[in-house]
This record gives C-alpha cells, structure tokens and sequence, in this order.
C-alpha cells in the first residue's frame, strides 16, 4: 500500500514537474530542494503543523490561491516576516511548480479542534449569519469548502491558523492602500464576525477532509 | 532565577497532586535525575538542562531513551539506563516537575558567533533552503508543547545534538530536525548553538 502510495506521487511529482519545466528551467534538483524546505515547515505532505506560530495546510490548495499569496508576501500586499523571507527569491516558474506541486497532496487534516464546536460552525458554513448579514462561507469556499481557484479551500485547514487568520484580517492583508486585491472580498466577512463565531467555523472546516 | 518559598511551596503541591507517593520519595526520584542534571536541573556537562523545559517534549523524551530510539552515545551510556524502570505516571511527574523550574542560561558559547546564529534562527537562510528556527521554537527559544525549549542550554550539548541528525542518529525524531539539522554546515551549528547558550 505504502509502495502504491509512494509511486502515485512520484508519477504526480514528475508530472507537475515536467510541465513546469517546459517552461522554462527548473532544475529537478532545485525543484526538490526547494520542496523539500517547504515541507520542513508546513509538514512532510504540507498537511500544515503546529509550531510556536501555526503554518497552514498547503494539501489540496488551490493553485492560484497559493500563486496570489507567494506574490503578496513579495510584495508585502500580505505581512509575514516569515514567508517574505521564504517566497522573496523564488522564480515565477518555481513559484507555479510548488503550488502545482502543493495541490495534489492528500493527507488526512491533523485535526485537534474543539469538536463541541462543530455543529455551530457547520451551521455558520452552510447558511451565514443572516442577522449580521454574513453571507454563507460555502457561498465562495463551495460546500465542501474544497474552493475554486483564487477562492482557497479551507477543508482540513489547520484550526489555530483560520482564528488567527480571520481575527486579524485587516492587519495582515491587502496592506497596499492604493493596491486592493483579492483581500478585500474577506472583509465585510470577517468585519461581522464574533470570536466564538470564529472559533465555530474555524473549528468546522479544520475537520473537513 | 531563584525559586521564592512560596513558589516553591506551590509547585510541591503541584508535583504531590501528581504523584501518588508524595512526600519522602519524591524528592529521591529527582534527586536520581539532579544527580546527573545539576543543581536545580540547570544542566551539568555532558547532561542538558531540565529546568523550564516543556513537559510534553520531556515525556516523548524519556519515551525515546526507553525505547531506545534515541540512540547516540551519551543517550545509551546514561538515559537507556535512568529510564529502564520509569513507570508512566513517574515519568508524567518528573516531567512535570521540571518544566515548572525557571531555566537558567549556560553562557558558555562564542560571543563572535552570537549575531550570526540569531540570524540563521530568526531568519533562516532561503538561500541554502534552512527553515527559520523561531517558527517552531518560538521566538525566545521558549518552545511548546512537544517542540523544546533550546534558549539558554549548553553550547556543547545543543552543538552534538545538531550534528548527530546529520551523522543518522536518534533518525526515528518526529520530523523535521533530522532533515533541518543535516543541512547545516559545521560554522552554523556552531553559531546558532552560541546564540542560543546566550538566550534567557
Ligand atoms: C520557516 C517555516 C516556513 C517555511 C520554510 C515555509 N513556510 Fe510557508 N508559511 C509559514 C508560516 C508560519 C505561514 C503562515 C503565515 C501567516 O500566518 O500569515 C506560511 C504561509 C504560507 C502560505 C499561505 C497559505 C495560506 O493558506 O494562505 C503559502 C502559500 C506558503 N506558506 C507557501 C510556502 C512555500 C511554497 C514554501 C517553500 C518554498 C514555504 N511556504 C516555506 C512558514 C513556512
Ligand atoms: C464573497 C466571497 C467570500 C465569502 C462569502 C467568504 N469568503 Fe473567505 N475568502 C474569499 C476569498 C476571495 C479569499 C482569499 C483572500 C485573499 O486572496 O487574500 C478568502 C479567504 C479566506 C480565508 C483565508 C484562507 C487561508 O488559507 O489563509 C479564510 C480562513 C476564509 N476565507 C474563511 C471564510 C469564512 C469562515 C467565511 C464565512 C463566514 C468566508 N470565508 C466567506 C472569499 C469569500
Ligand atoms: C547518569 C547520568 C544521568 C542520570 C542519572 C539522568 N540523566 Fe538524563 N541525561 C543524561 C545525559 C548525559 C543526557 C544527554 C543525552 C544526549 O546527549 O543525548 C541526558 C538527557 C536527558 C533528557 C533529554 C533532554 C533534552 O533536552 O533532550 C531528559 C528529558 C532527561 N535526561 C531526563 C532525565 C530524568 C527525568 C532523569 C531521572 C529519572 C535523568 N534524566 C537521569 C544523564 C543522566
Ligand atoms: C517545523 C518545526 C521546527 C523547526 C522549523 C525547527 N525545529 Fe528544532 N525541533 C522541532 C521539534 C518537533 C523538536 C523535537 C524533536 C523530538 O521530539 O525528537 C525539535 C528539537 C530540536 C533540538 C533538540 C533540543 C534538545 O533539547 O535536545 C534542537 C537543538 C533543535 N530542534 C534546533 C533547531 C534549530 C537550530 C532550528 C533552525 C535551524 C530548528 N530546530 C528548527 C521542531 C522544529
């Protein structure tokens, strides 16, 4: 089974790979380098981890989604010291062959999350917060929160890094004033959203496979 | 950092509510630990510090050695055997214990190369694909969790430690040190093992 497993993802791996590098060079052992340092943090499946600071799932995400936030980590649209450091010297092709890569990862989420929680998140999910006129998530992130292009999936998302993430929305993103970008979206969202409404829906989507 | 009476007092109560044998025995059961980790479990060479770091690293410690798949030298020659008798709920305990003491900085790396360990640990080196360190350990070198803490222990302990990743020792490590640690040059271990004696 482990040997079926292991030579599926070769087979992806050398796909994803072979398409970028037609593009132009990537060398393969560039390519795993580099891989290789992303999985260090974000887990050796990018199922994401839980270390001092949270580092999110990359498994199953959206190729575009990822390309958007590399970018904006460059271009400081995104604030995190971290990944700055990390996506600063990476190529465009580089940057298209590990969000390609990132997408065909399947792990199990790494679960961990109040599960008392579960239910009110589900409800928020599926049907918003009518009264506070917050629209369904599963409006945008699709009903199995897998998401769609430049709309990232959130199924399996680590829980710690999604109530980070929705608490401090307007400190960490679009930071360019003169620079909206797919940011903006979020914010009406998170503007009506209250922390135990967070912590429900973060805790929800954490246990989507 | 000296331990106030109360605090002590404190942390007795604690430690009694965890053992079911508290009182005479239990200062024998550390005592059996301090003897090799120093007064006060602030580490006593070759033996690392105790004193402050995270219990639940302690545990899957202490787990490894009887267990034996921490494997270096120093591991068999003096934790295979202090841990061959451990029951859980003592190893519960003294891990416990010594994660309530204040931890107390070695001093003792090479002030030269204090700067550049800070950078390769707060940083990273995207260049040469070395994960910055302070995502996991946080950015003190406190830790949590099952992540240790690494700010204030000995220089020649934290230096062996990163080059026996990259000699195949204690290879079984939940991920990712045994990767992250064979890819330092033999210069980095040794900054970032003096930056971090110096870190409190
Ligand atoms: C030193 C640890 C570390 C390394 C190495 C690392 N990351 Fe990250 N990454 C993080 C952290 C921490 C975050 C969360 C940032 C935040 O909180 O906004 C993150 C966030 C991201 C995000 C945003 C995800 C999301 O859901 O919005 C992407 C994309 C990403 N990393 C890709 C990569 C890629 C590709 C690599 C390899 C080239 C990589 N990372 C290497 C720590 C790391
Ligand atoms: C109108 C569409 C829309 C709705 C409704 C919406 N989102 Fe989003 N969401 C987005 C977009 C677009 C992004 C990507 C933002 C970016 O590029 O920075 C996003 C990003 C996120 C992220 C960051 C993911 C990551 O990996 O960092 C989280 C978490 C999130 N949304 C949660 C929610 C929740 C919870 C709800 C419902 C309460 C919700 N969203 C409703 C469009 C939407
Ligand atoms: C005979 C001396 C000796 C005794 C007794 C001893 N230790 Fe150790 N201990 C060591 C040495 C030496 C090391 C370093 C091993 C290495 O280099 O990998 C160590 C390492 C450890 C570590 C790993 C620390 C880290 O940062 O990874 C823990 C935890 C530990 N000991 C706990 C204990 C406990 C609890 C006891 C009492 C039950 C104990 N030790 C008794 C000598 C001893
Ligand atoms: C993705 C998280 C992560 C990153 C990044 C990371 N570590 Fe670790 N580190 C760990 C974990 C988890 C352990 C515990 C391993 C075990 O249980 O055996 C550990 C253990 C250690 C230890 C052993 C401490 C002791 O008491 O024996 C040292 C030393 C260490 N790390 C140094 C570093 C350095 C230096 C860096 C940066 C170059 C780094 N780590 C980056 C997660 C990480």
């Amino acid at each position: 089974m482990n040997l079926i497993k292991a030579t599926s993802r070769l087979v992806i791996l050398t796909i994803a790979f072979s398409s970028a590098a037609r593009a132009d060079a990537v060398s393969k052992q560039n390519f795993e380098a580099k891989i290789g340092y992303c999985q260090d943090c974000h887990g050796p499946s990018g199922q994401g981890y839980r270390g001092f600071y949270p580092i999110p799932r990359l498994a199953g995400q959206q190729t575009e989604y990822l390309e958007n936030q590399l970018r904006a980590f460059v271009e400081h649209r995104r604030t995190n010291n971290i990944m700055f450091n990390v996506a600063h010297n990476l190529s465009p092709t580089m940057i298209r062959a590990l969000a390609t890569n990132f997408r065909h990862f399947n792990p199990r989420p790494l679960g961990g999350a109040p599960k008392n929680l579960v239910a009110a998140g589900k409800k928020i999910f599926e049907d918003g917060v009518p009264s506070a006129n917050i629209v369904a998530c599963a409006a945008c992130h699709g009903p199995d929160a897998t998401g769609k292009d430049e709309f990232p999936r959130l199924a399996g998302q680590i829980y710690p890094y999604v109530v980070k993430t929705l608490s401090n929305w307007g400190k960490e993103r679009g930071q360019i004033p003169g620079k909206p970008d797919t940011s903006a979206v979020m914010q009406p969202v998170v503007h009506s959203l209250t922390k135990s409404q967070i912590e429900a829906v973060a805790a929800y989507v954490s246990y989507l496979r | 950092m000296k331990l106030t009476r109360s605090r002590r007092a404190i942390l007795v109560i604690g430690f009694a509510a965890v053992f079911p044998w508290a009182g005479h025995a239990e200062s024998l059961a550390i005592r059996n630990c301090t003897w090799c980790h120093g007064v006060s479990a602030h580490g006593y060479s070759p033996a690392p510090g105790l004193a402050g770091q995270r219990r639940e690293y302690i545990q899957n410690q202490l787990k490894n050695f009887s267990e034996h798949t921490r494997d270096n030298p120093f591991s068999r020659l003096y934790m295979w055997g202090a841990t061959a008798n451990l029951s859980p709920a003592t190893a519960h305990g003294l891990a416990f214990y010594f994660s309530t003491l204040s931890p107390q900085a070695a001093n003792d790396g090479n002030r030269e190369l204090e700067a550049e360990g800070r950078s390769i640990y707060q940083l990273g080196m995207p260049d040469s694909n070395t994960a910055a360190c302070v995502v996991c350990h946080g950015p003190n070198a406190e830790g949590v969790g099952e992540i240790p803490r690494l700010g204030g222990l000995a220089y020649t302990y934290l230096k062996r430690r990163l080059e026996q990743w990259g000699e195949g020792y204690h290879a079984a490590a939940r991920p990712p040190m045994p990767r992250i640690a064979s890819k330092l040059s033999a210069n980095q271990i040794e900054a970032l093992a003096s930056y971090l004696s110096f870190v409190k």
